[in-house]
């Protein structure tokens, strides 16, 4: 249902306690991605706490709008948004990745209800999201749809097929946020495959494309209330984020991309998180 | 009358849309091609053009599917599984409601050559758990079974001809999934048949035609029509292995990972005993007429008559 009306300054311990729970939960999984999860989890916050329609109760309610992690390797900042909304028990958390668990290592719709679309295959969600998207003008339906990308993802074709395509349905229900924190495993993106002049490509596409600093939490949500009205185009907002944002030896640093801490490491980075 | 599977699907689709609203079609520049061009004209608003952008398709499908539409996405069979990772995701790990529709299966195609040719889509979409994957093989069998995947919960592949296919059911005749029908047996029934032919899609009219010629010279062939591939009923198999001295195996699709290799994973899984002959391609194909190729290439009825009496 429609999310309380909280303001920024109330979303700041949220976001702080669910970074607290993406490295609690990659710590006792032994492995998967902080970085990364790290970087959304602000977007994250404002998305399901200010914007997203839905019932946490009813993932399947017909109204409501739809999220897509395109990049399903930060899934640990969803599965911690989806325990903070009430989709399942805070303690789930420390499954993740476990034998039996909802809470895959990528997300999984079959197995954790509140999830839209399984992901982990890099460029396939915007397709996906940009199909919603349709159904639900063809339909004459006013759920939105949300997907959030990674930059690194950006080199994958299907991504930009999808952005080719969206205008064409002038898709003004469709909001991409792409998470530009600048790092891939392989290095930074600049470098592996430059993606940039990215803003420009999006215009060029005929996107509506907003540039934010994806940690400010004003930020976010200006952008998505701007992201909110018709006009017939397609909104694309590129925020500017740091991997690994909020434990200073994880930030900017490639090799927390797909690496677990461990006890002593983890047990830094929430004291760094709940003192910061 | 002999017509394309591809022309019987589009003469469906056309039917099913007046009672089910919720079928879409997506096209990706090869609707005049994969004969979805008589729904479009009539249902505009239903029909997606995604332009030469196969994986976004399937992707668009999938959302489109989550959304509680019944996509159907058509192309050639080569270019569809050209994106089979994305399909693999898109369409069999998130079973979306999706309906895949590979036309110009194999080397029926002809002259356009081997780079259009479906020729290891069988072998890709039979890999993928959840995928059903049907090929029928005449006008009234396509009906029936586009009728059921529309119907049906769940990914679902077709691979349809380009060319013309004659009829071998009578207009009576009701389709079922997942099973390997008896389509076609000698007046006497033997002890033992010389061989059991299992063919699917193309050769499926050659390999009655080579029945029929076998028993005028008084050989026993039976014919079975596999229009399912995936789930394979191995039981079948394993029934046709008891009473037939070989089995025959008929596809316009590589031999590896398609029919050929459905049956003899069945009959191994079977503990009986009974050699099979695979006919099919074991190479790319090229550019000729099809009935030139289908010589060629051993899939028109006088090779397959051959193939199941020699070395017998």
């Amino acid at each position: 249902m429609p999310t309380a009306t909280l303001s920024t300054t109330d979303l700041k311990p949220l976001a702080r306690d669910m970074r607290v729970d993406i490295i609690r939960m990659i710590e006792a999984a032994g492995n998967g991605h902080p970085g990364g999860s790290l970087s959304i989890i602000d977007i994250l916050t404002v998305l399901y706490w200010k914007f997203l329609k839905h019932d946490p109760k009813k993932p399947d309610w017909a109204e409501r709008d739809r999220f897509i992690l395109s990049k399903g390797h930060a899934c640990p900042a969803l599965y911690a948004v989806m325990a903070k909304r009430g989709y399942f028990p805070h303690d789930e958390l420390l499954t993740l990745r476990k034998l039996g668990s909802p809470l895959q290592g990528h997300p999984d719709r079959m197995r954790l209800p509140g999830i839209e679309f399984s992901t982990g295959s890099l460029g396939q969600g915007l397709s996906v999201g940009v199909g919603m998207a349709i159904a639900a003008k063809m339909d004459k339906k006013n759920w939105k749809t949300y997907v959030v990308l990674g930059d690194g993802e950006m080199q994958e074709g299907q991504c930009w097929e999808a952005f080719m395509s969206a205008p064409k349905w002038k898709l003004d229900n469709l909001v991409m946020i792409l998470d530009h924190n600048n790092g891939q495993i392989d290095g930074p993106v600049d470098q592996v495959m430059n993606i940039e002049p990215l803003a420009d490509k999006l215009r060029a596409f005929n996107w509506d494309v907003q540039c934010i600093d994806g940690h400010d939490l004003d930020a976010v949500e200006k952008a998505l209330a701007n992201a909110q009205k018709a006009g017939g185009k397609p909104h694309a907002i590129v925020a500017k984020t740091i991997k690994g944002k909020g434990v200073s030896f994880m930030e900017n640093n490639i090799a927390w991309h797909g690496n677990a801490p461990k006890k002593e490491d983890a047990d830094k980075a929430v004291k760094e998180i709940l003192n910061g | 009358m002999a017509k394309a599977t591809r022309e019987s699907f589009g003469d469906a689709i056309l039917e099913i849309a007046q009672t089910n609203p919720n079928l879409v079609v997506l096209d990706a520049d090869l609707s005049k091609s994969t004969m979805t061009q008589a729904f479009m004209k009539k249902y505009p608003e239903r029909h997606l053009e995604i332009g030469i952008a196969e994986q976004n398709m399937v992707g668009v499908a999938a959302g489109l599917a989550l959304s509680g539409k019944v996509p159907v996405l058509t192309s050639f069979a080569c270019f569809l599984i050209g994106r089979v990772e994305t399909i693999r995701v898109s369409a069999a790990y998130n079973q979306t409601n999706m309906k895949l529709v590979g036309t110009h299966a194999g080397i029926g195609i002809g002259e356009d050559g081997t780079s259009q040719m479906g020729l290891e889509d069988v072998a890709a979409m039979r890999a993928l758990p959840h995928m059903t994957v049907l090929q029928p093989a005449d006008d009234t069998e396509t009906k029936q079974a586009v009728r059921w995947m529309i119907e049906h919960k769940g990914p679902v592949y077709i691979r349809l001809t380009r060319q013309k296919m004659a009829d071998v059911h009578g207009p009576d005749y009701k389709w079922e999934p997942n099973k390997i029908d008896v389509l076609w047996e000698p007046a006497k029934k033997p002890a033992k048949y010389q061989a059991t032919i299992i063919a699917s899609g193309g050769p499926v009219p050659h390999a009655v035609e080579a029945a029929k010629s076998l028993e005028a010279k008084g050989f026993f062939v039976r014919v079975a029509n596999a229009s399912t591939l995936a789930p394979f009923d191995s039981a079948a198999v394993a029934r046709f292995a008891k009473d037939s001295q070989r089995l025959v195996t008929a596809e316009d699709h590589n031999v590896n990972g398609g029919l050929g290799s459905a049956v003899c994973e069945a009959l191994a899984e079977s503990g009986q005993a009974c050699p099979v002959v695979r006919v099919g391609l074991r190479d790319f194909g090229e550019s000729a007429t099809p009935d030139q190729l289908y010589e060629k290439y051993g899939l028109n009825a006088p090779a397959l008559a051959e193939a199941c009496l020699k070395n017998l």
